[in-house]
């Protein structure tokens, strides 16, 4: 069985995109994840919390 | 009234030493200090959550074997769910991680829960390892003739056999998760015992006198 | 005499080291979690269904001889005549500590001795060639083998390893010289390989059930067959391969301090570059774990103030 996905999502198989910086090298797929987490944390830390009920 | 239990039993001195550790209500508090106010705190459940993921998903592939999942539709998306929760499990640790770092989460005696938690970083990541080897396809060929190099050069290899898939199937599914849910555990009671770090230079509090 | 910034600081400590006596507010933590365990398993759900996961298929013996007969039957020879990758390797494979990796003085890798062994000449070659039925040439070469001292072999085998090499790995290329029965017991290997016979005997070696891969995976990762597939798809040491997958699948993020170390030197051009990356690696992991005791890095969070914005209601009420 290939890895056909159940959702019309883009096809992971085939070749990879890489970025080429110096010496770094890092996946396309890498890259994103790590900005998602970065975006992630960031957003944790400036977006509100909701204010707690019964403050004694 | 009960008669005075004998200090000789185990089972009340242990059920002792445990209510003192935990009170019930420590254990499970349905309220936090005022400074547990952000989404930062979401991330320890969040890995939580993943982990739980992770292992239900791992339960499922084992219910048909390591080459399940290589024929059939159902088997590919199961190990696919693996694949991800692993991913999201991953992520959440890390960001944990970045936010207890920046909070100084250690300070006031809680440089067991630092411990704990990186312990179950890198018991995680070498769970992950295991599992990687116990694909069973190109991917398991490569990593497990790549990593020998690493692991022999420091004599480990010589016990821990990276293409032996039999022992490296038996490592990811009972030692190491064992070994990392029991981390875990004791690194979610911690938190408990200790409770949420305060802010840094967070104010002493002024009790009134006669509050306990 | 303490002064008042290490008198306040004094207090501060203390208030993280006693049970919070302040304001509290409610917090469900139950309900957070059965949130937290549905947005995870529906996350899950869809990357899985949208994604998928990767699959590559793998290599057997009988799919690299098939699609690179040269590259085997050259690896065939260097096991034959002792100087393949896993022949040369020491601990915990073979006898060698001098080919054991270095951390300056120490060689860790030979203090648990050979735990593994592997003869490839015998493991790799000569008894999975004993077991095939029916071929007079072969039975021929293999008893002038047996019959043969271990010099002998071994000068017959060299002598036809560095032929081949000379005639640019093509076994039809290579010119007559003394080699003895090796032509013929290389190209039967060949053929029990491309026939699929060699991926079974190589792996049960005699027994019946069998889970340790270790002859077969030693074997192929001796050619050059898997490393090229691997490097196509940047898996290579030297291509930061340690944190990548197949594909376009994001791989293992966390590994990147791993794999980096293997791209600069001194590491990038050591031979004993794993030993020296496991080594400090093992040393930064250790410190990590012990930052809270670490002076000046367990201050960061000071210098770096992101806790003003964690815990920004809380100073702000605190200075009202």
């Amino acid at each position: 069985m290939g890895a056909a996905s159940l959702l019309a999502g883009p096809n992971l198989n085939g070749t990879g995109s890489y970025i080429h910086w110096g010496v770094i090298q890092i996946s396309v797929a890498n890259l994103v994840v790590i900005l998602i987490m970065i975006a992630l944390f960031v957003a944790a830390l400036v977006v509100p919390f909701p204010k707690g009920r019964g403050r004694r | 009234m009960t008669a005075p239990t004998a200090p000789t039993n185990w089972t009340a001195r242990l059920r002792g030493r445990a209510v003192s550790a935990f009170p019930p209500d420590e254990l499970l508090p349905e309220r936090q200090p005022v400074y547990v106010q952000s989404w930062i705190y979401v991330f320890g459940v969040l890995t939580l959550a993943a982990l739980i993921v992770v292992l239900i998903s791992g339960g499922i592939l084992a219910l048909k074997g390591p080459q399940w999942w290589h024929a059939s539709s159902a088997g590919h998306y199961v190990n696919s769910l693996h694949l991800w929760s692993v991913e999201l499990f991953m992520a959440f640790m890390v960001i944990h991680l970045w936010g207890k770092f920046f909070m100084a989460a250690w300070r006031g005696k809680r440089a067991l829960t630092w411990i704990t938690g990186a312990l179950c970083f890198m018991g995680s990541i070498g769970t992950a390892f295991t599992g990687y080897l116990v694909q069973s396809n190109f991917d398991s060929q490569w990593i497990s003739t790549q990593a020998k190099d690493g692991l022999n050069s420091v004599g480990i290899g010589a016990f821990f056999n990276v293409t032996d898939f039999g022992q490296m199937l038996m490592w990811h599914i009972v030692l190491l998760p064992l070994i990392v849910g029991v981390i875990v555990v004791i690194h979610i009671l911690q938190v408990r015992r200790k409770g949420v770090v305060p802010p840094i230079d967070a104010e002493p509090v002024r009790v009134p006198e006669q509050v306990q | 005499m303490m002064s008042a910034l290490t008198t306040h600081r004094a207090e501060t400590r203390e208030v993280a080291a006693t049970k919070w006596a302040g304001e509290t507010r409610e917090y469900d933590l139950v309900k957070e979690f059965v949130i937290a365990l549905v947005v995870v398993a529906l996350l899950t759900a869809g990357l899985a269904a949208l994604f998928s996961s990767p699959d590559e298929k793998q290599i057997n013996i009988s799919r690299w001889a098939r699609a690179d007969a040269n590259d085997f039957v050259a690896t065939a020879a260097q096991e034959l005549d002792g100087t393949s990758g896993t022949a040369t390797y020491g601990a915990p494979y073979t006898h060698d500590p001098s080919a054991a990796q270095k951390i300056g003085p120490i060689a860790p890798q030979n203090w648990l001795g050979v735990t593994h062994p592997i003869d490839t000449v015998n493991d790799f070659v000569v008894r999975p060639l004993s077991g095939v039925p029916g071929d007079a040439a072969l039975t021929s070469a293999l008893s002038t083998w047996r019959a043969a001292g271990s010099e002998q072999q071994n000068k017959w085998a060299s002598a036809y390893d560095d032929a081949l090499t000379k005639a640019g790995g093509d076994p039809s290329k290579v010119t007559a010289g003394d080699f003895g029965p090796v032509p013929v017991m290389l190209q039967a290997l060949l053929r029990m390989a491309q026939s699929g016979g060699l991926d079974g005997a190589l792996l049960s070696q005699g027994n019946f059930f069998q889970t340790n891969y270790t002859k077969p995976l030693l074997f192929i990762a001796d050619g050059a067959f898997l490393e090229d597939q691997a490097r196509a798809q940047h898996l290579g040491g030297d291509q930061w391969g340690m944190m990548n997958e197949t594909g376009n699948y994001p791989g293992q993020a966390w590994l990147w301090l791993y794999t980096f170390w293997y791209q600069v030197k001194p590491f990038s051009t050591s031979g004993n570059a794993d030993a020296l990356v496991w080594a400090l690696m093992m040393l930064l992991t250790l410190l990590f774990i012990l930052i809270p005791f670490i002076p000046g890095v367990r201050s960061i969070p000071r210098w770096i103030p992101v806790h003003r914005l964690i815990w920004r209601d809380y100073y702000r009420r605190q200075a009202a």
